[in-house]
């Protein structure tokens, strides 16, 4: 059940270029991983969604890129109102799971690595900077530009990926039936305001109530 | 006083919980045939406000009126319908069908759409058109972005419209800040939000007073404070629009707000402040003066 909170920010770690914000739970439901909350950014107009990286007793945690004004806000709010779980987060009935992900495409990674008992995971980052935040994720094998996460994925695995959309399209090309956690602009979160409409087996749906994870063809 | 959302800006079906917080729930725009809007990106943050180019997508009237409008009024909402078309004739056929639907509370045409093209007829001529196929209530949803919309209302409501609603998005352009090209999929988009609020209440301000029409008044509320202009100004109803994007509670607590500020102002209900900014200052005068007696 989701609900609307202002929650306390409690830390705002740095790890790498990103930031790991720690926000108290509040009554807040953590929801499954690959679900998302929409983080008031204060000052700005509309929230930002942003899934949830870690679930520690009494707290939420959101690993965020801050490269703009509302991210840059939220990272540096000592309060926010939180809004979630929203969406369908990744389905965890699988046998052999791989994560992959893609620079700050494994913000839902760690919480997903825990669910699912610490499966290997490959991740791809842009530098050696950028794959600091590699070591939120356990059992990670790391690819840094020019090689590219996809030259180390193995056959046979329940692929759960999260990362930037060519990424997505090229493991949804290796991997038909892969767990794919798509993102795109929206204003809401919640089905209200229809801008992050993705097409979905040939016809336009709404990204925050159909996804954010969405099953490859 | 009757508070509703802007349509376009809540799903009941998926945010009930926001919906019955409303006093009436308007749809998002339903056209005769399918659409499924305009190309992403979709939405764009500015600084004083948004922008949106969804384009009326919608599932079309046929699979509303089976499929959408039955559940609607499970809600235990009143519904208002939002239509849309590109000819005069597409509105009044969407009406027409509407008006046998024990479902539908009222009818709002949207004759101002940023995002999409417009029909050839005139905002008048498409009212009267509809006027002749339903007897439910009819608003016809105006643009600010007219040269006078004041003669835009009166010839609205000489052709039949029971109310306004005021007002729509207005066109505008967003830049991406490293490529200098335009943020959104289609280019343009329409403009909502708090920097909407002026623009809302001189458009209010002056269809009331050119037609004294019920008004829907929108644009940029965030707080019972702006909900208490537009009702000033000349607004009946007023409608949630932007606001709803960044809060599903912000029904319930704008409605608390404004209940708050009417009594802070000096009146018993919001509804007693219907149109205060047309009184001659020297009412307003006397009205101040008498609440300074009594200590209020």
């Amino acid at each position: 059940m989701s609900r609307r909170e202002l929650l306390g920010v409690e830390a705002a770690e740095p790890v790498g270029p990103y930031t790991l914000l720690r926000v108290e739970r509040g009554g807040l439901d953590p929801g499954a991983p690959g679900q998302f909350f929409m983080l008031e950014a204060p000052g700005r107009l509309l929230p930002r969604p942003m899934s949830l990286c870690l679930a520690p007793p009494r707290e939420l945690a959101f690993l965020i890129d801050p490269i703009g004004p509302g991210t840059q806000a939220i990272c540096a709010a000592e309060k926010l109102h939180v809004y979630g779980p929203l969406g369908n987060g990744f389905r965890l009935d699988v046998a052999q799971p791989l994560l992959v992900g893609g620079g700050i495409g494994i913000a839902p990674l760690p919480y997903l690595s825990a669910a699912l008992g610490r499966p290997p995971a490959v991740l791809g980052f842009r530098t050696e900077r950028h794959a600091e935040a590699a070591g939120l994720v356990p059992n990670a094998e790391v690819a840094i530009e020019p090689t590219l996460v996809t030259e180390l994925m193995e056959p046979g695995f329940d692929v759960l990926a999260c990362g930037p959309e060519p990424m997505l399209d090229a493991v949804a090309d290796l991997c038909p039936g892969a767990q794919l956690a798509w993102e795109a602009p929206m204003a809401c979160g919640y089905g209200a305001c229809y801008g992050c409409a993705v097409e979905i087996d040939g016809a336009w749906k709404r990204l925050c109530v159909e996804g954010p994870v969405l099953v490859a063809a | 006083m009757l508070l509703l959302n802007a349509s376009g800006c809540l799903d009941a079906l998926t945010a009930p919980d926001t919906a019955r917080q409303l006093d009436g729930f308007v749809t998002k725009t339903v056209t005769p045939l399918p659409r499924e809007g305009n190309p992403p990106v979709r939405i764009a943050e500015t600084e004083v406000g948004m922008l949106n180019s969804i384009g009326l997508a919608n599932p079309g009237l046929e699979r509303f009126l089976a499929e959408t409008l039955p559940r609607l009024a499970r809600l235990d909402v009143p519904v208002w319908v939002s239509v849309g078309g590109f000819a005069a004739e597409e509105y009044a056929v969407s009406c027409a069908r509407l008006d046998g639907r024990a479902e539908v509370a009222a009818i709002e045409l949207n004759l101002s759409c940023p995002n999409v093209g417009e029909a050839p007829e005139s905002a008048a001529e498409i009212v009267a058109r509809c006027r002749t196929r339903t007897s439910k209530p009819l608003y016809a949803k105006l643009s600010a972005v007219v040269p006078d919309v004041a003669a835009v209302a009166r010839a609205v409501r000489d052709a039949g419209a029971d109310g306004l609603s005021l007002v729509n998005t207005i066109r505008g352009l967003a830049l991406d800040p490293r490529t200098l090209r335009p943020r959104l999929g289609r280019g343009v988009g329409g403009y909502s939000g708090p920097a909407l609020k002026p623009v809302a209440l001189a458009a209010v301000y002056a269809c009331y007073r050119a037609t004294g029409l019920p008004i829907v008044g929108m644009g940029g509320v965030t707080t019972g404070r702006d909900a208490l202009d537009l009702i000033a100004a000349g607004a009946t109803q007023v409608a949630l629009g932007t606001v709803l994007f960044a809060d599903p509670e912000a029904p319930a607590r704008v409605r608390a707000e404004l209940t708050a500020e009417a009594v802070a102002h000096g009146f018993r209900s919001p509804a007693e402040a219907h149109a205060k900014a047309h009184e001659e200052v020297t009412e307003v005068a006397s009205r101040l003066d008498a609440r300074s007696r009594v200590g209020v």
